[in-house]
């Protein structure tokens, strides 16, 4: 592995804030990720790591503050979202394939809408994906066909295949069948291989544990404590932290 | 895999089947016989009133039939022209209505605002009048370099006038049925707007909306009858003539079951589509 330059985060978010109406949902956050790590976001329901994401994608509009990607500020009015949409995927936690196509349009489709590759060069790519996830027998299927785990895998290589400079998830498994949840875990772990940057929202603490580089604890709207995974679980310092985690028995 | 050619049903099945097929015979032989029992009744009760006979003669005469229906047919080639390019003409018009409704950008207010204000409009108006307005309104202002023209175009317009604003409802109820994340996905992967309306939503919206929009075109269907006001000579107009003419009404008995004949086809083809449509929404979404 390349030794991280500190100075060059891939990704710097600074002083977000979030209002629905009167409601604060997002009170104030600074986040960075720098090339080839996970982040993992963890925090309790409602705590605002859905939102984070979304406007990290810029599909909410943020309240205030400030976001920039490989140093080009991206919050700024002028800025083109499509393409900065381009540079950062973003999976939900469910409804992400596109029911009327098939497995290999589903991936195929912005590798050729928007990146403008030709049908051949795209379906080269997306077999090579699906190849590796044990799913090119299904490529001419309809999603409906496939199974939870499957489907979700097929979401998160679509992201992977065009190359996103960040890969947003947002737990893409907790709509899940526990018995599913072990073969997106591990493609998440395979991705980390091949150097893809990715934040991923979570409830499967025990993974985050195992595969982030560095975990964001939100608490009501606020990053309340952020640490290297190994050091954040084992020594939690903040009080919510500790209550969170206790809460979740790991 | 289990194979199930080698499958035997235990007593208890075969059993089971037995008593359904009882069942089934019975409940045929009860629905035949009730089928026949109205018909006599209906038959009965109709040929016993007292103006039968002359009701019989003026709307139920053979020779009349026959000679009406080689005219009437001729006018029903008009007929399915003007039904071919209206059905065009609305499928076009009425997705553009409903694309312009669900622009959400402050700077589309102006076509927002007319897509509603039209819908509103042609859904109330009703469809005579607007081909009085639009038949004999536009040839009346008299449009240099035009010419003369013909009833059957001012029939078209007239018909995708109103019909689009049905069909516009339709296509803008199937765009807000799909879910919204499914667009958010689009976006996601970085398509623009107009792409994943293009590829993503719209694909999914008309199928959604297949059944109704056959419902539609049924309807247009018989109304491409009406243009007859206009003076075209289509089937019901041709009927007319010959109602005239032989001081019968056979000839309109004869245009209207032609119109039925036209229409089972597609309301057999309505049919079908929603009994698929509604077996494909069954599963999807598993997640
Ligand atoms: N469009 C919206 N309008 C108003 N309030 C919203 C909206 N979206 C989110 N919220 C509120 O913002 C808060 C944070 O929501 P968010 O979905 O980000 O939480 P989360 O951490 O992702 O929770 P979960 O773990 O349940 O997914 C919630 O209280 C939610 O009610
Ligand atoms: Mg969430």
């Amino acid at each position: 592995m390349t030794e991280i330059d500190w100075n060059n985060p891939r990704l710097k978010v600074r002083g977000l804030r979030k209002n629905f109406d009167q409601r604060v949902v997002l009170g104030g956050v600074d986040l960075e990720i720098y090339p080839g790590q996970i982040v993992a976001l963890i925090g309790s329901s409602g705590s605002g790591k859905s939102t984070l994401l979304r406007c990290i994608n810029l599909i909410e509009t943020i309240s205030d503050g400030q976001i920039w990607l490989e140093g080009e500020d991206i919050s700024v009015a002028s800025i083109n979202q499509d393409s900065v949409r381009r540079e950062i995927g973003l999976v939900f936690q469910s409804f992400n394939l596109f029911a009327h196509l098939s497995i290999l349009d589903n991936i195929t489709l912005a590798l050729r809408k928007v990146q403008g590759k030709t049908k051949a060069e795209a379906e080269e790519i997306a077999m090579n994906w699906l190849d590796r996830i044990g799913l090119a027998d299904k490529a001419n299927d309809y999603p409906d066909k496939l199974s939870g785990g499957q489907q979700q895998r097929t979401a998160i290589v679509r992201a992977v295949a065009l190359n996103p400079k960040v890969l947003l998830l947002d737990e893409v498994t907790s709509a899940l069948d526990p018995e599913l949840v072990g073969e997106v875990l591990e493609l998440i772990r395979d991705l980390k291989k091949t150097g893809t940057t990715i934040i991923m929202a979570t409830h499967e603490l025990s993974f985050a544990r195992d595969v982030a580089d560095w975990v964001v604890f939100l608490d009501q709207g606020v990053v309340a404590e952020e640490g290297e995974a190994a050091e954040f679980f084992a020594h939690p310092k903040n009080l919510r932290t500790h209550e969170f985690l206790s809460r979740l028995n790991i | 895999m289990l194979d199930n050619s080698q499958f035997e049903p235990s007593p208890a099945e075969q059993e089971r089947r037995r008593i359904r097929v009882r069942a089934h015979r019975r409940s045929l032989l009860v629905s035949l016989t009730s089928t026949v029992v109205f018909a006599v009744v209906v038959w009965f009760g109709l040929t016993s009133t007292p103006g039968w006979s002359r009701v019989q003669a003026s709307f139920f005469d053979w020779p009349t039939a026959e000679k009406a229906l080689p005219l009437v047919l001729n006018g029903l080639l008009l007929n399915l022209r003007v039904l071919f390019f209206a059905a065009i003409g609305v499928l076009i018009f009425g997705l553009l209505l409903a694309l312009m409704r669900t622009l959400r950008n402050p700077v589309f207010f102006p076509l927002r605002l007319f897509a509603r204000v039209y819908v509103d409009f042609f859904r109330g108006l009703p469809l005579l009048i607007v081909l009085y307005l639009v038949g004999f309104g536009v040839p009346g202002l008299r449009l240099d370099g035009v010419g003369r023209i013909s009833p059957e175009l001012l029939g078209i317009a007239a018909l995708v006038l109103t019909y689009s604003a049905y069909v516009a409802e339709v296509f803008r109820a199937g765009i807000e049925a799909i879910h919204p994340s499914q667009r958010l996905a689009a976006r996601s992967l970085g398509l623009s707007y107009a792409q994943s309306m293009r590829y993503v939503v719209l694909p999914q919206a008309v199928r959604r909306v297949a059944p109704p929009l056959m419902n539609d075109f049924v309807s247009l269907q018989k109304d491409v009858g009406l243009i007859s006001i206009l003076g075209a000579v289509d089937a019901v107009r041709a009927a007319q003539i010959q109602v005239a003419m032989s001081a019968n009404f056979t000839p309109y008995l004869v245009a209207g079951l032609l119109f039925v004949l036209l229409a089972i086809p597609s309301i057999r083809f309505a049919d079908h589509i929603t009994e698929k449509f509604a077996k494909r929404e069954q599963v999807g979404n598993l997640l």
